[in-house]
């Protein structure tokens, strides 16, 4: 076929649209990641939780998270003895600076570190009109950020408040999983720097991997179960009264 | 933290969807609702209304046009809404709107009314004259033929078209509804009832907008109100409108009853935050009276001042009412945690993108553009708009 000056005419500029959406589905380069190889959870070991924050400090250095919005954060709970369906919450700036001491008395108190779920069927994802966001496949819920309408649908859709839009780039945010990191063999920021080990990393489709053990052994829920959306982040000794 | 009561996840604190996501459904209900008031006379062959059948269509066309413009106000990045249209996410609710609302206007809408006043049009653009005459002969699309065959050929597939339209207006609203109604994260929004109740509301204020524009139309040209169409206009209102709220208090009834885990959540909610916008103005104010005052019209013989007069009043609280709904639903559905531990506060901007100020101007902006429509396209019969030579309506 020959090329002519109509053709090149005509091609050019369906090129140079299409060149766009070829960048923009190059994903960052990690040459030994397998994605088909990976399944990405994480468990949070609640009795090991001190409410240090140094989690959410971790993942707002990491990320590059705006003042006042939580990739993820640290609630504290203060069930009393009579009434466990209404327990006491508190998280003050997401727990980013520890808590003050409890004015609560009788009862119990724990922590409960949350972050995005990555749900298998996320609620969000579904939702997503664009489908910007979406399941990578190796089970982590990402948002392209240069596709992203900033409709806030997907805030509304998820169950545990885990979204937000980014005052800057006005787009949808939430937890990656550091998936900057993991592609390269790491663990996540709020991992490495948790100092009891309350929160570690899963890789679910890896026979060697600790959680299989741990899931065997423990008392293991997830949040709001009811809501069956496949959550990946997994409590142990998760009391039923946290939401 | 200012505006928090008890516990909100720490990302909830602010409010995703503004006014403007309250106007959207209420805008695009009073399209469906006016459209399927048209298709009244087109297709069920109800007389009585003729006279609101080519105005109900105008103010459809007229709030369909900016139904979109207060979503695209409060998106991010409105630059890339087209993706909707070039990659809709099959399994988004939001991702159908785009072809939702270009079938209806291109395909149900346009084209009805085009077909409507082709006849019109086209004397029209014979006998105006200037930049008048350009633009009827532009809306003529090329097509000036109007023998009787052709406009018989016209009066069918515009039958065809309400046809085809009814269930269109259906599914535009009743889309909507499922936007919130699916979204089970919420209790508040999540319920199969919620698209039914979407369509018999926008029936309910679309009927009550047409009704009023037609009777303050009529007054502001000096004729005549015809007072047989608009006490059937108003007995559609009062049984839409009881259909209506049989639904929203079955709704209502069955969350008390099965009291389930956000009940008590979303009870405290209902009698403090949203005491005046759901209890005072939506149910009492903006449900019960005008029931109530349209009953009275049922009921009592009145005389044609008192019914007037009732069916204005009436008219006026059914769309302060609705507008009430769309509210609570809206912003009701994300004051409350979904941790059921807690309350925020919303507090709506003034000058802001998505202010007070805007939600105004969006309101006023189909208003002004159906005057344009009325002023382009007479609704009613040449001897009282002057300009139409020969054309009293063909249907």
């Amino acid at each position: 076929m020959n090329l002519t000056r109509r053709h090149m005419l005509l091609l050019l500029p369906a090129a140079a649209i299409a060149w766009k959406y070829v960048l923009a589905g190059t994903p960052e380069a990690s040459p030994n990641y397998t994605m088909s190889q990976h399944w990405w959870g994480m468990l949070i070991d609640l009795p090991k939780c001190i409410g240090c924050g140094n989690c959410v400090r971790a993942c707002q250095a990491e990320n590059d998270v705006p003042d006042g919005y939580f990739r993820t954060w640290v609630e504290r709970y203060h069930v009393s003895d009579y009434d466990i369906e209404n327990p006491h919450v508190d998280s003050p700036d997401g727990g980013k600076k520890g808590f003050p001491l409890s004015k609560e008395e009788g009862g119990k108190n724990f922590f409960v570190p949350k972050l995005c779920n990555h749900c298998a069927d996320s609620p969000c994802t579904q939702v997503c009109p664009v489908g910007a966001t979406f399941i990578s496949p190796d089970g982590v819920v990402l948002v392209d950020k240069t596709y992203c309408l900033g409709c806030r649908y997907c805030v509304q859709a998820c169950p545990y408040g885990c979204r937000f839009i980014h005052p800057k780039t006005m787009t949808a945010e939430k937890c990656t999983l550091c998936y900057h990191r993991i592609t390269k063999g790491l663990t996540t920021a709020c991992c490495e720097a948790c100092p009891t080990g309350a929160r570690q990393l899963a890789d679910l489709k890896n026979p060697n991997d600790p959680i299989h053990e741990f899931l065997k052994a423990h008392s293991v829920q997830v949040l709001k179960p009811y809501m069956a959306t496949h959550s990946k982040v997994f409590y142990n000794e998760l009391d039923g009264s946290v939401r | 933290m200012p505006g928090v009561e008890g516990f909100m996840y720490p990302n909830e604190v602010e409010l995703q969807w503004s006014v403007l996501i309250v106007l959207y459904p209420f805008l695009t209900g009073l399209v469906a609702g006016a459209f399927i008031l048209a298709s009244l006379e087109r297709v069920f062959h109800v007389e009585a209304v003729k006279p609101t059948y080519r105005l109900a269509l105008l103010t459809a066309l007229a709030f369909l046009l900016v139904a979109p413009l207060p979503l695209q106000l409060h998106l991010g990045h409105p630059e890339r809404s087209y993706e909707m249209y070039l990659t809709p996410h099959r399994t988004s609710a939001m991702a159908m709107f785009g072809f939702v609302y270009l079938w209806y206007l291109m395909a149900v809408l346009l084209l009805e009314i085009w077909l409507d006043y082709r006849r019109d049009i086209v004397l029209l653009s014979q006998s105006a004259t200037g930049w008048k005459r350009l633009i009827y002969r532009l809306m003529t699309l090329g097509s000036s033929n109007i023998r009787e065959r052709a406009l018989a050929i016209d009066e069918r597939i515009g039958w065809l078209i309400t046809l085809i339209g009814i269930p269109s207006a259906f599914l535009l609203h009743g889309y909507v509804g499922f936007i919130f109604g699916s979204v089970k994260a919420n209790p508040w929004w999540s319920s199969p009832l919620m698209p039914v109740v979407f369509i018999f509301s926008a029936m309910v204020s679309g009927i009550a907008a047409v009704m009023l524009l037609y009777m303050l139309l009529t007054w502001l040209r000096k004729e005549t109100i015809d007072m047989r169409c608009v006490d059937t206009v108003a007995s559609y209102l009062f049984y839409t409108f009881i259909i209506d709220f049989s639904l929203e208090m079955l709704d209502l009834i069955h969350r008390i009853y099965e009291a389930d885990e956000s009940f008590r959540s979303l009870d405290f909610m209902v009698h403090t935050k949203l005491y005046m916008s759901h209890i005072v103005v939506q149910i009492l104010l903006g449900t019960v009276t005008p029931i109530l005052l349209l009953a009275l019209t049922q009921v009592l013989r009145l005389g044609e001042m008192a019914r007037k007069r009732i069916y204005a009043v009436a008219g006026c609280l059914t769309l302060i009412g609705i507008f009430a709904m769309r509210w609570n639903v809206v912003i009701g559905g994300q004051l409350f945690s979904k941790s059921f531990l807690g309350y925020t506060t919303y507090k709506m901007g003034l000058v802001t993108r998505e202010g007070l100020l805007v939600a105004i101007v969006l309101t006023v902006l189909p208003l002004i553009i159906l005057w344009v429509l009325v002023k382009l396209l007479p609704p009613w019969p040449e001897k009282s708009s002057g300009s139409l030579p020969d054309a009293a309506p063909v249907h």
